[in-house]
């Protein structure tokens, strides 16, 4: 039964028969709906992307020269909503969704028409939140935090941007639950979770992060509501409540959300340095483990967002202590990834220049997180441009950086095509020269005093605003070359990819042709260990 | 204000040159922080300068190690990729290293965050409150003699929020004070402390949450509807020191800067007494005063 | 793994699409109307429900379909099982929300607002200057409404009347369902459907009870969502509860025609599993209600 059941299914497809609406919309493959995944983040790239130049543009000079101030505020939430919920969080699932059936030898996701459902929620979900944009009340203001009672000022807007964001929640639970039962209950025999490419363990991990912060955030924008239209009291002093509550209750979803932005990267990182150094990963328990410890740690630090609200002083030493722990486990990754590449016989193809400035430009990002973990010197770094600079270090030069590299990497296997690597390098190369001309300097605004969420500055941040905006600019620009990139390979590139894209790579997608069949095994394959992406794990 | 740019760098990059001298208010092309003005600033300066070397020494360690294997070990120069691929003695070491690095940071910070926290012992107790978008002041006790209805209302100054309008076509960088260009940091009426004497902040908003940042000051905390937080600043030097309501508070965020007159003890000392006198018969000032001590609202 | 040596693949569907427009239609209803924007709003919101509803009984249709014809293999349903377990896992992390909210106001807001310095506050003395300076004429209690008697005084539902019989509903009907679940193993029809009803039956009782209480809140007590932090605590846990309690009456409602249809066999009944894991997951979430909320 099960078996003609899944035979006919296969060659029903491999005629392709099915037209556009059927293919793409009624979709139970995971690589078509791991592209819909892809094409919706650098979509909303493009748009938040947007946004942050209007912000860099009205931030130019001093003085208010394009917007009023309302509608900047306007601009840095959507940007940050925009970015975190529509940009970082599906890029990384649709790689989940394109590799790790391929990496665990696996046929599809375990619940193709749920994945099917998580995916097509998204673009409601956005059309509700960038409506907003267009209401007489404006769009939220309250930036990404949505602190109360400020957000609770907002207009129309609120309830759009609430019940967005509880479908956001329900695309990434469904999401989360699909990889971690894809993980768990489909892998090949012989692939021990061990095994697993470490890409499969960070999303694995991330995937439990998701499932227990996601509600939490729901919750907390539900609480948003009815402070709002019901008459609740929840942040409400006057009523026994207290705003600072919802920052606990935020937060608690908003620092392992921060993780669940980074763990997938780590583990795209951790498959490209092995291939380019064409050497096996080192430390991979360690790796593992490191990533766990993680994510354990993640639950337990939240109020370092919150130092100056007042917290007694026992919670300010203890979130201070167990935010700066986290420095341990990540450095370990670090120092696994460099250790790699020692001895190694390395070739510096896109995706590992890439992947280099990742390690390089995330520790920085990491190393001003941990001074602002500091809480004496988090009074003086709190709200200013110090942290905008720390997680754009980790967020465009950490997550983003690390899904380009990511597309590179795995980009000849999906189309079947080489990119062209000279286009690729030009990309690299202005990317990684104005992302710091964009983002460095505002370290120095930061320590000089400017808050963020100002449209408007005193002329001493005058300099360091202008050269930031003139990176921003050209980062901006750059990305033109990614989208050129990406369409050249999908549709022109004369180039063919052989199944083994790269020299050094190891693992069961490599093992499929370029492009891979439709459904990626149909029957599961022979695992052979020296195959695998890391050395030999048993001893 | 093209013509003066030159002038502007250069003025500038003297300013940092010599910002051993501890300067209160930010210059162009300021890269650090400043030492400040309090011994709580200084010290949250020494520590920012710690970590920051910790974080640079270990940077080149690691982006150092990155380096010599990117050179050493390309494939170009016909290196050979070795095959081992663990060691626990490796991890043990760098797990332990940074553990102990970290609990020698963590311990100064422990420290100073301990003196920051320690209000008791202060001589005089200000109440800060934060409306959209303006700071309100009230005095409330000085040496431990409550002071009668002395208190008023900070905004942006006006000539700062003619030129900071959309479109005004004015020109930020023509208004200062005493040399220094202060658009945005300037405010109708400064909030008036003494120096030397150990001043408790207690902090609160009226509508939404605002924050107190008085960064030569080293002190910052949220400004919270239906809360008190409080703070306390020891200030040695007279002058003009300057800081920003940090937490998004809507429309005008940007625009409602903090002013702080530190006068010399017996100067404020006067100057206390001249507003209780003004106060006992201006009947203004009653209101006022009753308006601010109603208890804040969140806004709904 | 893949005990059959092969794997299984469900054909493509049109019900996630039609789900997510019926969720859109929903949402922006629920918002319209939210921002008075009545007529379109509720005309929307019903819209989107109908939708949702059909496609689910379209889906589930589907699935039961497919499984009645024996395609799903048991890889298939293993994966199954782990999506009900972990949609589980996160509907508590969800609750989880709430009760941190009642905790974290019951042990640090109110102490605060009222000056208790036994509260966690305790190390920044701001609990004192709160009080002091803002709400000197607010002492700390449980239940209160604040400060400024927020939707005036109002008096507590009384833990030992209508919810402790509550309880013991719930309790009652996580063990008809078990006793079901074994008969339905042992193969025993009649006993199965007997007291899947009676659980049925339980749930639409505790239901009536619930709004039975609400009523007398809003009439009797002048306890509603507006009496301050206490109302609000008080009516979204038992209200969300209640709504999840709904939702596993109807999912029981729908097993039980299944088994009168006799769908399932001793091996294979995963959809009356999950559901009974569904109840009685909604057993213990009331059971820390009647504890946190009610009781103390
Ligand atoms: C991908 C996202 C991401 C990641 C990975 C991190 C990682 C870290 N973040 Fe960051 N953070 C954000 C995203 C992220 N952050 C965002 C979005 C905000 C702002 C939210 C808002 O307010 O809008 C924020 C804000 C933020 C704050 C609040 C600042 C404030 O509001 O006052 C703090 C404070 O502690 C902090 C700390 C840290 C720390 C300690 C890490 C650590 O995980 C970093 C660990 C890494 C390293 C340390 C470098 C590598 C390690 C080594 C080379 C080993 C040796 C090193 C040492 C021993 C020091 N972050
Ligand atoms: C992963 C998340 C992510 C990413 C990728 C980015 C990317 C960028 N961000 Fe930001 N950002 C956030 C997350 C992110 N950001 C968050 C969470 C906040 C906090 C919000 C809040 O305060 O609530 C924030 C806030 C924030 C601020 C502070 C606003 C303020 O506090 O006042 C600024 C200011 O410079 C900024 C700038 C940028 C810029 C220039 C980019 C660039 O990297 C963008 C580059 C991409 C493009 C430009 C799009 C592609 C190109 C085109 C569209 C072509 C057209 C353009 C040209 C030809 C020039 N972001
Ligand atoms: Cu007041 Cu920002
Ligand atoms: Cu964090």
């Amino acid at each position: 039964m099960a078996y003609d059941a899944a035979l006919q299914h296969d060659e029903h497809h491999s005629e392709h028969r099915e037209g556009f609406f059927h293919r793409w919309v009624m979709s139970t493959n995971h690589k078509d709906i791991g592209t819909l995944y892809l094409i919706f983040s650098l979509t909303m790239f493009f748009i938040g992307g947007s946004f942050a130049m209007l912000i860099r543009a009205e931030l130019f000079e001093p003085g208010m020269q394009l917007m009023q101030p309302y509608f900047f505020n306007e601009l840095i939430t959507m940007h940050g909503l925009v970015m975190i919920f529509g940009v970082i969080m599906p890029a990384f699932v649709g790689l989940a969704n394109w590799m790790v059936p391929m990496m665990i030898g696996a046929p599809d996701m375990a619940l193709p028409r749920m994945n099917n459902w998580s995916f097509w929620i998204l673009p409601f979900a956005f059309a509700l939140l960038l409506s907003t944009l267009f209401m007489p009340g404006g769009a939220p203001a309250a930036g990404w935090t949505m602190y109360p009672p400020l957000v609770l000022q907002g207009g129309d807007a609120i309830a759009f941007m609430v019940f967005a964001i509880h479908l956001m929640g329900i695309s990434s639970i469904m999401g989360a639950i699909n990889i971690i039962a894809t993980i768990l209950n489909m892998r090949a025999p012989g692939m021990d979770l061990l095994k697993m490419p470490l890409f499969c363990w960070s999303w694995l991990i991330t995937a439990f992060l998701l499932l227990a912060v996601m509600p939490v955030l729901a919750g907390s924008v539900t609480m948003l509501l009815t402070d709002k239209f019901f008459g609740t009291s929840f942040f409400n002093a006057a009523g026994g409540g207290d705003p600072v509550m919802y920052q606990h209750i935020f937060w608690f979803f908003g620092h392992p959300e921060v993780y669940i932005m980074i763990l997938p990267a780590f583990g795209i990182i951790s498959e490209i340095v092995p291939t380019f150094s064409r050497k096996p990963i080192f430390g991979y328990k360690a790796m593992v483990y490191a990533i766990a410890c993680i994510a354990f740690l993640s639950f337990i630090v939240w109020s370092h967002h919150m130092f100056t609200v007042g917290l007694p002083l026992g919670a300010e030493l203890f979130f201070m202590y167990s935010t700066m722990l986290i420095a341990v486990p990540t450095g370990v990754k670090v120092f696994n990834w460099v250790t790699t590449m020692w001895k190694g016989s390395l070739t510096f193809e896109t995706p590992m220049l890439f992947a280099i400035a990742f390690i390089v430009l995330f520790s920085i990002g990491g190393f001003s997180g941990l001074m602002m973990a500091l809480v004496p010197a988090d009074f003086q770094y709190n709200q200013t441009y110090f942290i905008v600079a720390h997680f754009h270090y980790v967020l465009v030069t950490g997550a983003a950086f690390a899904i380009i590299a990511g597309v590179y990497y795995w980009m000849p296997k999906w189309t079947g095509n080489m990119y062209s690597e000279f286009w690729g390098k030009m990309h690299f190369w202005n990317s990684v020269v104005w992302v710091n001309v964009l983002f460095f300097p505002q370290h120095f605004l930061g320590l000089a005093g400017m808050p963020r969420r100002i449209p408007d500055y005193n002329v001493a941040f005058a300099d360091f605003n202008m050269v930031s905006s003139i990176g921003g600019f050209l980062f901006g620009a750059s990305q033109l070359i990614f989208l050129g990139v990406v369409i050249h390979c999908a549709w022109f590139s004369k180039k063919r990819a052989p199944a083994r894209v790269w020299e050094g790579a190891r693992g069961l997608e490599w093992t499929l042709s370029s492009p891979p069949p439709h459904h990626s095994f149909v029957t599961p394959p022979v695992i052979d260990d020296s195959q695998l992406a890391h050395g030999d794990v048993l001893h | 204000m093209k013509s003066n740019n030159l002038r502007r760098v250069m003025a500038g990059i003297a300013a940092w040159l010599m910002s051993a001298a501890a300067m209160a208010n930010p210059v162009p092309w300021q890269l650090n922080l400043e030492p400040g003005v309090t011994s709580e600033s200084r010290s949250i300066y020494g520590l920012h300068m710690a970590v920051l070397w910790v974080c640079v020494a270990i940077g080149i360690v690691v982006f150092g190690a990155m380096i010599i294997a990117m050179v050493r070990f390309r494939k170009s120069r016909g290196a050979v990729a070795e095959q081992w691929s663990h060691s626990t003695r490796l991890e043990f070491m760098w797990t332990i290293v940074p553990v102990l690095i970290l609990a020698a940071l963590a311990w100064p910070a422990t420290r100073i965050l301990m003196t920051q926290y320690n209000t008791t012992g202060s001589d005089m107790t200000i109440k800060v409150t934060g409306y959209q978008w303006k700071w309100r002041y009230d005095y409330v006790d000085y040496f431990g003699k409550p002071i009668a209805k002395v208190g008023y209302m900070s905004k942006l100054a006006a000539d700062s929020n003619r030129i900071r309008q959309l479109g005004s076509g004015l020109n930020p960088y023509s208004i200062s004070d005493h040399g220094f260009k202060d658009y945005l940091l300037d405010v109708d009426r400064p909030l008036v402390i003494p120096a030397g004497v150990k001043v408790r902040f207690v902090v609160t908003a009226g509508d939404v949450i605002h924050g107190f940042w008085v960064p030569p000051f080293g002190i910052k905390k949220d400004a919270i509807p239906g809360l008190i937080n409080d703070v306390w600043a020891k200030v040695d030097q007279p002058g003009i020191y300057r800081g920003q309501c940090y937490v998004l508070c809507g429309q005008d965020h940007g625009f409602m800067p903090i002013v702080v007159d530190v006068l010399p003890k017996a100067q404020f000392e006067s100057w206390l007494a001249a507003q209780e006198a003004s106060a006992k018969m201006d009947e203004a000032a009653h209101t006022a005063q009753a308006v601010s001590t109603t208890p804040a609202l969140a806004a709904h | 793994m893949a005990q059959q040596g092969v794997y299984y693949i469900p054909h493509g569907s049109r019900w996630p699409i039609i789900g997510s427009i019926g969720l859109f239609a929903f949402m922006l209803g629920a918002a319209n109307w939210l921002n008075g924007n009545d007529d379109f709003g509720r005309i929307s919101l019903a819209l989107g429900a109908l939708i949702i509803i059909g496609m689910m009984i379209g889906w589930f249709g589907t699935v039961i379909h497919e499984s009645l014809r024996g395609t799903f293999n048991s890889q298939v349903d293993v994966s199954f099982r782990m999506g009900m377990m972990w949609f589980i896992f996160s509907e508590v992390m969800f609750f989880g929300a709430f009760f941190g909210a009642l905790f974290y106001t019951r042990m640090v807001a109110v102490p605060t607002l009222g000056g208790d310095s036994q509260g966690l506050g305790l190390l920044t003395g701001h609990e004192i200057l709160t009080n002091h300076f803002l709400w000197s004429n607010f002492a700390p209690a449980w239940p209160t409404n604040g400060p400024d008697n927020v939707g005036g005084n109002f008096s507590t539902m009384p833990p030992w009347g209508i919810p402790l019989l509550n309880t013991l509903i719930l309790l009652t009907s996580s063990v008809t369902v078990t006793i079901a679940h074994h008969a339905l193993r042992a193969a025993q029809r009649g006993k199965l459907l007997i007291f899947l009803a009676l659980t049925v039956i339980l749930g639409a009782t505790f239901l009536y009870f619930q709004a039975h209480e609400y009523m007398e809140a809003y009439t009797h007590l002048n306890l509603t969502l507006h009496s301050g932090i206490y109302g609000s605590t008080f009516f979204m846990l038992t209200g969300f509860h209640g709504l999840h309690v709904t939702l596993g009456t109807i999912m029981l409602l729908v097993i039980w025609l299944r088994c009168a249809r006799g769908h399932f066999n001793r091996e294979h009944h995963f959809a009356f599993e999950a559901v009974a894991w569904y109840w009685h997951f909604v057993d213990v979430v009331w059971l820390c209600l009647f504890l946190f909320v009610y009781v103390l």
